[in-house]
């Protein structure tokens, strides 16, 4: 080295290559744009998870949700009870070792205010072959305004390792064409 | 007060050896430590990938190897065997040469440095026995309420405080080789990159330990309860940070290879460095990442937190982006392969092992490993993928096709440079990156795909044939878990021949001497780019703005594919 020039010795003192400034002043750019695009989301998206969540004990949500499995209860399937709410009302499922519980039948375009807790472990709430997934914690009641797009059987799977029998835990959303008149009066100008 | 007194007992004599490829002065002990480490991971990569492999088998709907329990058994070892033990101890063993050996000093406290690596083997064997007795399958993250039993915890902890013992050891050298002035003006770049990976490696085990340890007494029955929520966010301030000092330290990597094999200087010495400040100023943000689908957290923090500050971190990768493939376009042009806009990639030594590891590991982890990664911590997009095998497949990306090649490659000049070994079996030895890179690279892609079409991750049965209510995933997520199989089956053969070369290079390998010529040779003068401070002049790189500019059409196409998809999903606020 002492045949080569000195050279500066602070850092950042030193001149910036050309286009390497290009590229910086390109990826910042870039990077500004996706932050305020997730912010823009928020306005212009209809895909935002819900922030409500309230803390609730294990057994006293349990208790809610066999109130309202026992309200709306229109049929059984295999034993579970299979639950049609009133349009836009609040929903519960419950998460446990190891079922998504109760069957719900929804209708097409319609809002619900879908409640999500867990009463042992964590588990993870996913909707296929939609794609929609929540974790689902034990303790948090997280309340979700949910509007099905589409019609026809979905299953809910579970994607938070739950123990050995985490591959069986399994849940079903039916979601029905709601009829036109009631879709019209129900959401005047409704989508 | 000098260093001496700060550190204790340290002996101010040491020997040392003069390399005769690189010029450097190598301090013995701390020769003798990076050995230690080095052979540590390499013995939990050989363990923690026969794990992947056994994973990736059952995972393969066709062949499905194990039983439920052992699945989720043995997948609860594969993570922590080779995303902490094997990627610690190298790192441990990085950091050791990234200062005595780079700046030609002699190591702080080698008894020290050893307690801490006893520690780290204690407690690695402490939680595999704790994971192989079967009753802690309670996978790498370990969230409660599930519980381990107490050595599962105890052990991370004491391999953390080990780790930490490591980075201390690191700061005291660079305290001593600066008094001692075993170097001039600012320490060398590869070093500087090792610096930020040590201070976001005391910042992580500080997290882990602010979680681990409360978790620990509570597996004792000491403490009642463990909020759930409250673990994520505490231990993903390590479980994720932890994954930044891989990039500190792979990207350093990355500009050590360069220089020793092509004579490569990083084209500014401030753009570099400012590259690797980004890093440690918010690249550890990143526990959101994980959270983005929880409940009770708002979205102004996930946002800024997901985002590394506005992306701040990630402009840190993508200058890395630029000037590492720049500063081997320069390096190369200057070496004489000039022509045209691409001589010098294809002049480059891709016959050489380390430099072969180091450059797929550049493109598959900004290609695959980066962008997915942006995508998948974007708050909303995050909903389409969360906790399904999308984020293996993008890990995959970063931690094996990145982190993980970026070590085996260099650790094809560990051999010869610190073990003083000639590596047998050239041949193997040449296509091993290719294997594993390959490999690597498809398990990453085709489980992105997979999660895609909907799989869950650490899921013993996609065809859920023991569940009460069926479901059926599409013909095509079946398909991409077969080929994820496999492409784990390539991966796994380059990961075996790694194993035997080493171990047979470490064993049986012609012991260098004076005069040997390296069948992988170094770049002349290479030695001494790497350990010196110094910016490229005024370098032309039309080749690399080419690669660059290919990398950000990708990046921009894909981030907006998945906010097509968001958009088709059912309406939820």
């Amino acid at each position: 080295m002492a045949v080569t020039p000195p050279e500066q010795r602070i850092w950042w003192n030193e001149p910036i290559e050309r286009v390497e400034l290009v590229w910086v002043i390109i990826a910042f750019l870039w990077g500004l744009f996706m932050f305020g695009f997730m912010i823009a989301w928020h306005f212009i998206g209809q895909q935002n998870l819900s922030k409500e969540a309230y803390r609730i004990a294990p057994s006293a949500y349990e208790a809610k949700v066999d109130e309202f499995a026992k309200k709306f209860q229109v049929r059984e399937e295999q034993g579970i009870p299979v639950v049609k709410p009133q349009a836009g009302t609040d929903v519960y499922l419950l998460g446990r070792l190891w079922q998504w519980w109760p069957i719900l039948e929804l209708e097409k375009g319609v809002s619900y205010r879908i409640h999500l807790s867990s009463i042992d472990w964590l588990h993870g709430f996913s909707l296929q072959p939609v794609n929609i997934n929540i974790q689902v914690h034990p303790g948090y009641e997280h309340v979700i305004s949910l509007t099905p797009t589409q019609s026809g059987e979905f299953g809910i799977i579970c994607n938070e390792f739950c123990g050995i029998g985490h591959h069986t835990m399994t849940g079903k959303i039916y979601v029905t064409e709601q009829k036109r008149a009631e879709a019209e009066a129900r959401l005047p100008g409704g989508r | 007060m000098t260093a001496e007194t700060v550190i204790g007992a340290v002996p101010a004599q040491a020997e040392f050896r003069a390399c005769q490829y690189t010029g450097l002065k190598v301090d013995t002990a701390a020769q003798a430590l990076i050995k230690a480490n080095a052979v540590a991971a390499v013995v939990f990569l050989a363990i923690g990938g026969l794990m992947g492999l056994l994973v990736a088998l059952t995972r393969w709907p066709a062949v499905h190897l194990l039983p439920a329990d052992w699945f989720y058994l043995i997948l609860t070892g594969h993570g922590a065997n080779v995303l902490l033990f094997w990627i610690i101890f190298f790192e441990i063993a990085v950091l050791y040469f990234a200062s005595a050996i780079l700046l030609n000093s002699r190591i702080a406290a080698p008894k020290l440095a050893w307690v801490g690596f006893v520690m780290m083997v204690v407690g690695a064997i402490a939680t595999n026995v704790a994971v192989l007795q079967g009753d802690s399958s309670v996978m790498f993250t370990s969230y409660p309420p599930m519980k381990a039993q107490p050595h599962f915890y105890l052990g991370l902890i004491l391999f953390a405080v080990g780790a930490l013992i490591g980075c201390a050891i690191f700061f005291a050298t660079l305290a001593i080789a600066k008094e001692e002035r075993t170097y001039d003006g600012s320490i060398p770049l590869v070093t500087f990159g090792a610096l930020t990976a040590a201070i976001i490696a005391v910042f992580t085990i500080a997290s882990g330990a602010i979680i681990l340890i409360p978790t620990w007494l509570w597996s004792l029955g000491l403490i009642s309860d463990i909020d759930p929520l409250m673990y994520r966010v505490v231990w993903w301030a390590m479980g994720h940070s932890s994954q930044q000092i891989n990039v500190s330290a792979h990207v350093s990597l990355w500009y050590l290879t360069a220089a020793l094999l092509v004579g490569a200087k990083p084209l500014s010495e401030k753009v570099s460095r400012t590259a690797f400040f980004m890093y440690i100023l918010f690249l550890q943000l990143a526990s959101a990442h994980h959270l983005l689908a929880d409940p009770a957290l708002d979205a102004s923090w996930k946002i800024v937190n997901t985002s590394y500050m506005m992306y701040l971190a990630v402009l840190g990768s993508m200058v890395h982006g630029l000037t590492v493939p720049g500063a081997i376009e320069a390096a190369q042009r200057r070496n004489g392969f000039n022509r045209g806009v691409f001589e010098w990639l294809r002049k480059a030594p891709w016959g050489h092992p380390a430099f072969a590891g180091m450059f797929l590991s550049l493109v598959f982890f900004g290609f695959i490993g980066g962008i997915s990664g942006v995508v998948l911590g974007t708050e909303q997009l995050n909903v389409l993928m969360h906790n399904t095998i999308y984020v293996p497949g993008h890990f995959h990306g970063t931690v094996v096709a990145g982190t993980t090649l970026a070590f085996m490659g260099a650790t094809y000049l560990v051999l010869p440079l610190v073990f003083e070994r000639e590596i047998l079996w050239p041949k193997l030895a040449k296509m091993q990156p290719y294997l594993f890179g390959i490999g690597a690279a498809g398990i990453s892609l085709f489980m992105m795909g997979a999660g895609t079409l909907g799989v869950p991750r650490r899921h013993w049965d996609i065809t859920f044939s023991d569940a009460s209510l069926g479901f059926a995933h599409s013909a095509g997520a079946f398909l991409m878990m077969g080929l994820n199989g496999i492409f784990a089956i390539i991966a796994a053969i380059g990961g075996i021949i790694f194993i035997l070369v080493v171990v047979g290079t470490v064993f049986f390998g012609e012991k260098i001497t004076a005069g040997h010529k390296l069948t992988f040779p170094l770049h002349a003068g290479g030695g001494a780019v790497a350990s010196h401070y110094g910016s490229e002049k005024a370098p032309k790189l039309p080749g690399t703005v080419i690669l660059v500019a290919i990398f950000f059409v990708c990046f921009v196409l894909y981030y907006f594919i998945n906010w097509k998809y968001l958009s088709e999903l059912w309406l939820f606020r």
